[in-house]
């Protein structure tokens, strides 16, 4: 898996970053997600993700922002400056075709790891 | 990595920041929104944000390329610490330009005479043919590049298979222009497909065509793009566009592209002239080079093959007439052979070739020294921050990444010093050049820098490099981070093992620096011997006037009155000594032979047909016999006046006078009994570095080959151009060049001036770097011994017993090196044996000189650091710790 070998290979180099690997892996499956309906700007996509996962994904917000750096120059994600909902100058986010095709690989690999984590855990015999 | 983030990352960056200023704007707002004092909604909006600093940093992380970023950084690092010691920058920086620089300039003149092709079409293609073992000094060689006769050329174009594009050429000095208004020229005679041969196309006009060659004379010429742009002002040529050469006009039809310059390295041409075919070609000149290109398929070894065996052909049908049987037989067995030449033909090649490697190694070994310095200097410096390299290894830096750190600072210095080598090259190579060309020879040289130039200073610099960074970089990141801390200037005295290598460094600069100074004193002295060698003439106040009279409608009968006429009013003249006519002009490099018999003896000697006033002109006194009179005729017996070799050679005790001798027959010289009449001292004859040959003098009137020119030594104690005046004041026709006699001896003797200046130049410079390497090592080991000598001098120790510690140390390290660099003199120096005059490579006198020039300058070099550290107080260094 390109996505994920890549990804390891980032945390390696940087072990002293704050999210934990997996986490890290999934931060950017999340944000793709959250732009599947449309452009949105750093602030809402944080918020957005604190509160589908019911606050369980407490992340600094700040976290956010290498990862749409990083995003953006993987060419899944394109930006631009635009006004937020309460007048504020805010740079939006849009998923770009890469980044939809991205999304589809990394959420069904992220299922199936689910499927197998799942396996493994239930009760033998139940 | 990313080089596109990289390259914007700086605007990357700036990005980023905002959007996190916008992020905190729109979480502040909402905040307030929800009731928050505006304090508590900007602190609970950066607690949200989370470390602000920490997420720059990783985004800068992901922009950046490691390893450039480092490298930027310690490059910027060092060339701090380099501003922050100018003292070492320059001395470092100097010595390596200097080194580079003297490196690079003697690399460019032997890619220039050795290294660089032809501006020619497939220039490796070519060859030159040559008579293996060269053509026996037989007949007539007017030029330099003379190899084969035209006949034989003729013969060659017929027969061969191997050779495709057979073409000729041969330079000569030509007139251009009528009347009073004669210039000299340089030209090229070359058979008419020379250009097409070479594949070298016009720049105007069109060049020459094998049908432009005819009859005598040539009509038409091709002039260089120089000789077009400065002497013809660089015009359009059109049909009537010539130039009078040597008293013919031709019709200039083209110009020659400006990057062609000839075929022989270091010379140019001005004209270009086709040969024309005479009723009858010589067969005893050898004038012209030739050469082609290897038919398809061939090789250089095939081609030589073929030329073999069509050689005797070839010389059995070209044999001249007038040759002794044992000549003939000689010329029959001449052989062809195939050359290589890609990068042309170069008198400069064999006259500097030995002369040029030898500098190349001369000054790589100064480059050597120059970077033993550097080494030493480093380590000095390293291990003064030996305690800043201990705390980072102890704070986790990787001993790779120091290593890198220090090897970059040398990087800047070599790449400095490299660039400041390459551009300092450009004058010295020009220096060089402008050195070897003499009053009567111009030396062209090409020496532009291009990319083989630069590759060799960028390669010299890489090395440099290596040779002086590396070593002490390992070192200074060896040590211990917890010794080197505790021991960080304190120990009472240091330790032996961190000098060693800094030791070996010096010794090897002092064996170097001797070789080098060995050199430079067997240079200028053989070259003093050479100035001040008495050839057993007169050299001083003689101009030699070259005169010929071809325009004065003289009757061939009486070119020889005319001559004597000639000197007559010339010697009468006020301010005129002497003036005697000679057929050959010694010393002048210029060689005159026939074969002779005399008893049942057979030899050879050189001849030289003079005036009578001769003798006095050049002040040489005959040790027996007599000198020749007017009586002396073309109508009297022939008469022949011998030098002392000749006389031991050929008659041993017996006594000369009296005797005969009888010329071998030669085209135009008949078999001729010559009785011996006088007897001279040995006299040096073409150089004063060959050996004195046996020579015989005959006198002018019995010159068999009379023609409208002759050579006039001229004894007076004016001008060579006030001599020209007297000379042509009743004859405004004649074509006169007048040299001075000294002047052209001492042109001759260019190659051992170049070796003496540069060798000099060098020696000295070695010397310099050789003590200033001393100099800092005595400094190095007697700050690091302060402590030491506080401690002695607190005991009691005096000044001049601590001054002594200083001076053995640098005593032993010098006489260890003197003792290396003696040995290493012996060996090296017999590469250069050849190159020397009047000693031998081996002289005793000249090694103890150097030895002791060395010494004298490592005293003065040791002496200094040695007293500073006597002077010092010792309470001030105990105290300092």
């Amino acid at each position: 898996m390109v996505y994920l070998c890549l990804y390891t290979g980032m945390a390696k180099k940087h072990a002293e970053s704050p999210s934990p690997e997996m986490l890290q892996g999934t931060l950017d499956m999340l944000v793709l997600q959250t732009l599947l309906p449309g452009a949105a700007h750093g602030h809402t996509i944080a918020h957005v993700i604190e509160k589908r996962s019911e606050d369980v994904l407490q992340v600094e917000h700040g976290s956010l922002y290498p990862a749409l750096h990083r995003l953006e120059d993987r060419g899944w994600i394109a930006s631009f400056w635009g006004t937020s909902d309460n007048n504020r100058k805010a740079r939006y986010y849009r998923l770009t075709p890469a980044g939809r095709k991205q999304l589809t690989v990394a959420t069904s690999h992220w299922e199936r790891m689910v499927r197998a984590i799942g396996g493994v855990l239930r009760p033998v015999g139940g | 990595m990313s080089w596109r983030r990289f390259l914007r990352r700086g605007w990357w960056h700036r990005e980023r920041m905002d959007e996190l200023t916008s992020y905190l704007e729109i979480e502040i707002a909402e905040n307030v929104a929800r009731g928050m004092t505006l304090r508590d909604a900007q602190s609970e909006a950066r607690r949200k944000l989370g470390n602000r600093t920490l997420i720059q940093e990783e985004i800068y992380r992901m922009n950046t390329v490691d390893w450039l970023d480092n490298a930027w950084q310690d490059l910027r690092h060092a060339a701090r610490l380099l501003r922050l010691s100018p003292g070492f920058a320059a001395v470092a920086i100097l010595s390596l330009a200097l080194g580079t620089g003297a490196n690079t300039a003697i690399f460019q003149l032997v890619d220039a005479v050795r290294l660089r092709s032809l501006p020619v079409h497939d220039p490796r293609g070519l060859i030159e043919v040559r008579i293996a073992g060269g053509n026996q000094r037989m007949g007539l060689n007017d030029g330099l590049y003379g190899q084969l006769t035209r006949p034989m050329f003729n013969e060659l174009k017929k027969e061969t298979r191997a050779i495709t594009d057979l073409f000729a050429w041969s330079p000569r000095e030509v007139r251009v222009g009528r009347g009073n208004d004669l210039r000299r020229v340089d030209a090229l005679y070359v058979t008419g497909d020379f250009f097409q041969a070479l594949g070298v196309t016009a720049r105007q006009g069109r060049l020459l065509l094998a049908e432009d060659e005819g009859a005598c004379p040539a009509t038409r010429a091709v002039v260089s793009y120089s000789y077009w742009k400065n002497e013809m002002g660089g015009r359009e040529l059109d049909g009537a566009t010539g130039l009078v050469v040597n008293g013919q006009f031709k019709q200039v039809i083209g110009v020659a592209p400006p990057d062609f310059t000839g075929l022989a390295v270091g010379q140019r041409f001005d004209v270009v002239v086709p040969f024309c075919r005479p009723k009858e070609l010589r067969r005893d000149v050898f004038d012209i080079t030739v050469m082609g290109r290897l038919a398809l398929g061939q090789s250089l070894e095939r081609a030589t093959a073929e030329l073999g065996a069509l050689s005797p052909g070839i010389m059995e049908a070209t044999v001249p007439a007038g040759y002794s049987a044992k000549t003939v037989e000689t010329y029959e067995r001449f052989r062809l052979a195939g050359y290589h030449a890609s990068s042309g033909v170069s008198s400069l090649r064999s006259e500097y070739d030995s002369s040029l490697w030898l500098l190349l190694v001369i000054t790589g070994m100064v480059l050597l020294i120059a970077c033993a310095n550097l080494a030493n200097l480093m380590l000095a410096r390293s291990s003064v921050r030996q305690h800043e390299i201990a705390i980072r290894l102890a704070l986790g830096a990787s001993r790779a990444r120091l290593i890198r750190q220090l090897l970059t600072e040398s990087a800047l210095i070599a790449a400095v010093g490299a660039a400041l080598g390459a551009a300092l090259a450009q004058a010295l190579s020009r220096l060089v050049v402008w050195s070897v060309s003499t009053t009567t020879t111009a030396v062209y040289l090409p020496t532009k820098i291009d990319w083989r130039v630069l590759a060799f200073a960028a390669a010299v610099g890489v090395l440099t490099c290596a040779f002086f960074g590396i070593v002490p970089a390992l070192r200074a990141t060896r040590a211990m981070p917890v010794a080197a801390m505790k021991s960080g200037g304190r120990g009472m005295t240091a330790g032996k093992e961190s000098f060693s290598l800094q030791h070996v460094m010096v010794v090897t600069q002092i064996a170097i620096c001797l070789v080098l100074l060995t050199g430079a004193v067997l240079f200028i002295r053989s070259f003093r011997n050479l100035m001040t060698f008495d050839p057993g003439m007169r050299e001083a106040g003689i101009t030699v006037a070259f005169i010929g009279f071809e325009q004065s409608r003289v009757a061939p009968e009486r070119y020889e009155d005319f001559k004597r006429q000639l000197a007559e009013e010339i010697s009468a003249a006020p301010g005129i000594r002497h003036a005697a006519i000679t057929s050959n002009v010694p010393l002048s490099g210029a060689s005159w032979t026939h074969g002779i018999h005399i008893g049942a003896q057979e030899g050879s000697s050189k001849f030289t047909w003079v005036d009578p006033s001769y003798f006095d002109t050049m002040n040489i006194h005959l040790v027996a016999g007599r000198n020749f009179k007017s009586t002396d005729t073309a109508a009297s017996p022939r008469v022949a006046i011998v030098n002392k070799t000749f006389v031991r050679r050929y008659l041993g005790n017996a006594n000369p006078i009296g005797r005969t001798l009888r010329t071998i027959a030669e085209p135009n010289y008949p078999a001729t009994s010559y009785d011996i009449v006088g007897i001279i001292p040995d006299t040096k004859y073409a150089s004063v570095r060959d050996d004195v040959p046996p020579m015989t003098f005959a006198p002018a009137t019995q010159f068999p080959d009379q023609a409208p020119w002759t050579a006039m030594m001229i004894y007076s104690n004016l001008t060579p151009p006030a001599v020209r005046n007297i000379v042509v004041r009743n004859h405004p026709e004649m074509v006169v060049d007048c040299v001075d006699f000294q002047t052209r001896i001492r042109d001759g003797f260019t190659r051992e001036r170049l070796m003496a200046v540069l060798s000099g130049l060098f020696g000295l410079l070695a010397a310099v770097l050789a003590m200033l390497g001393l100099y800092g090592v005595i400094s190095y080991i007697a700050a690091r011994r302060r402590n030491e000598v506080g401690i002695r001098m607190a005991l009691g120790a005096q000044r001049h017993e601590v001054m002594g510690m200083f001076l053995r140390d640098a005593a032993r390290l010098v006489v260890v090196g003197v003792a290396i660099g003696t040995v290493a003199s012996l060996l090296t120096m017999r590469a250069a044996a050849s190159l020397l005059f009047g000693l031998k490579s081996y002289d005793p006198v000249t090694l103890s000189l150097a030895a002791v020039l060395l010494a004298g300058i490592a005293a003065l070099a040791s002496f200094l650091p040695a007293r500073r550290a006597a002077k010092l107080d010792p309470m001030i260094a105990l105290r300092d710790e």
